[in-house]
């Protein structure tokens, strides 16, 4: 195996040298580290920069910025992200959490991602030397994405207004069927004004639900009031068939997780 | 390609080697430095098997670049003995038959230590969860989770 290493002190100077060709940014190494391991040939370069920003975590009144080295594991511990540690806890294994970083998670191919999808609900802000881009936009652009993410930024939700959910047939530990992130916001009356939904595994990549949330928006969340989300929730899914579930079982199994998350 | 310098303690002890960037940590340890105690399972960071402490952290070292723990502190199943007294945890484990082929063993007694470490009486549960990143293909289990249950009781009388 020949990978070579560059560090750099900067994120300046390691988005210089990412363009070189066969070239990537190395996170936790989880997934590149791996594919290296498993005879990846096409990156031979990894690049990584010790910036402390990029290990930061900042929570002011309820803004939150997460630096792109932070693992699951910080953020599965910070006092402040207790809403947020379930779905950090989601990923892998103690050891993989303590490597498997937020940038990384931002770039797994399903069934990976499990933490993307959290912050797809968020509606997060993903931040590059060149700006900042809403979560969707970044994650429809990835792969032609050449700029080290920096930091992931987001508005806290009300702890009752934030439901995540993953389905692994290995307990405690899995990769996932499918996982389900809700940001839900309530009137006085209990119904619900505002929804975002975000599914894992139901596409290459995490998605939004944008039918399901239309179908929510004015409804009760009981039994009658979710009908028609449910009934949405596989409009424009094209889940990923892979050793741990089939396409058409993904799909099938969709709307009753996401009852069950809903009516929790 | 140029040989790269890496440096760290590996169980309290300075180690300094020249390898080829990108060497795995767990390759630097098994074929350059001659730790063989962190096993290669899968490179893929499924099996658990390759479990090290990096400053105090469970992590892989069939995933980690050597040279990412330079200045770091490094620990292994080969540091646990002092002595020639086994670690409670290595004679929890012997004790309870936790060990068949042994494959396994290492990373499984990484990973309980850290748990120790950080919650010394832990539930069963707590006991799954931390072991829940490692394979073993020979005893089901249950005696590892016996093990690390004992070790934790074992560690209590000795304090109290
Ligand atoms: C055994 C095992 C179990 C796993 N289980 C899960 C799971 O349950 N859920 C889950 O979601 N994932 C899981 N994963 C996948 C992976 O660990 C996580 O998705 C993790 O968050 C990836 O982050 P990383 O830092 O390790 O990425 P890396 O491997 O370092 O990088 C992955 C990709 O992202 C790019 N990248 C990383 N950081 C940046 C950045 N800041 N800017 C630009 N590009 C970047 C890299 O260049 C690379 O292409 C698992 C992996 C393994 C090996
Ligand atoms: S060899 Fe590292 S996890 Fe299997
Ligand atoms: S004892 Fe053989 S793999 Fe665990």
């Amino acid at each position: 195996m020949a990978l070579a290493l560059q560090t750099f002190p900067t994120v300046k100077d390691a988005n210089a040298a990412l363009k070189a060709p066969g070239t990537r940014y190395l996170g936790g190494g989880t997934l590149v580290v791996r594919a290296a391991n498993e005879g990846d040939v096409l990156v031979f370069g990894l690049v990584r920069s010790t910036d402390p920003a990029l290990t930061a975590i900042t929570v002011a009144d309820r803004k939150v910025r997460v630096g792109a080295s932070v693992t699951m594991a910080a953020i599965a511990r910070h006092p402040e992200l207790a809403i947020l540690a379930k779905a950090a806890r989601a990923v892998g294994g103690p050891a993989i959490r303590n490597m498997a970083t937020v940038g990384g998670n931002l770039f797994a191919p399903a069934p990976y991602g499990d933490f993307a999808v959290a912050l797809l609900a968020l509606d997060a802000m993903v931040g590059t030397e060149d700006g900042e881009l809403p979560i969707e936009t970044f994650l429809a652009k990835r792969d032609g994405s050449r700029s080290i993410v920096t930091s992931v930024g987001f508005t806290l939700p009300k702890a009752d207004g934030f439901r995540f959910l993953k389905v692994s047939r290995v307990k405690p530990k899995g990769v996932s069927v499918l996982s389900i992130a809700a940001v839900l916001e309530q009137a006085a009356d209990g119904t619900v004004s505002s929804a975002r939904i975000a599914l894992g595994c139901m596409a290459d990549r995490p998605m939004r639900a944008k039918a399901t949330e239309k179908a929510l928006e004015g409804k009760k969340l009981d039994q009658n009031g979710i009908a028609a989300a449910l009934a949405a929730a596989t409009e424009g899914i094209a889940p990923v068939t892979d050793p741990i579930a089939s396409a058409w079982y993904r799909a099938e199994v969709l709307p009753v997780h996401l009852g069950r998350l809903l009516l929790a | 390609m140029a040989k790269i310098p890496v440096q760290f303690t590996l169980n309290g002890s300075e180690k300094a080697e020249f390898i080829d960037s990108g060497t795995t940590l767990l390759n630097a340890l098994r074929d350059k430095i001659g730790d063989t105690s962190p096993k290669g399972g899968c490179h893929q960071g499924t099996c658990g098997a390759c479990s090290v402490i990096i400053d105090g952290e469970l992590r892989l070292s069939c995933l980690t670049l050597a040279e990412t723990c330079n200045g770091a502190a490094i620990t292994t199943t080969s540091g646990l003995a002092e002595g020639g007294v086994l670690h409670p945890l290595q004679r929890a484990f012997l004790d309870t038959f936790a060990t068949q082929c042994g494959f396994c063993t290492p990373g499984m007694i990484m990973a309980a230590k850290v748990l120790l470490e950080h919650t010394p009486n832990p539930s069963r549960d707590e006991v799954v969860e931390a072991l829940s990143g490692n394979i073993c293909r020979c005893t089901g289990y249950e005696p590892i989770i016996q093990a690390v249950l004992a070790a934790a009781r074992a560690n209590s009388q000795n304090a109290a």
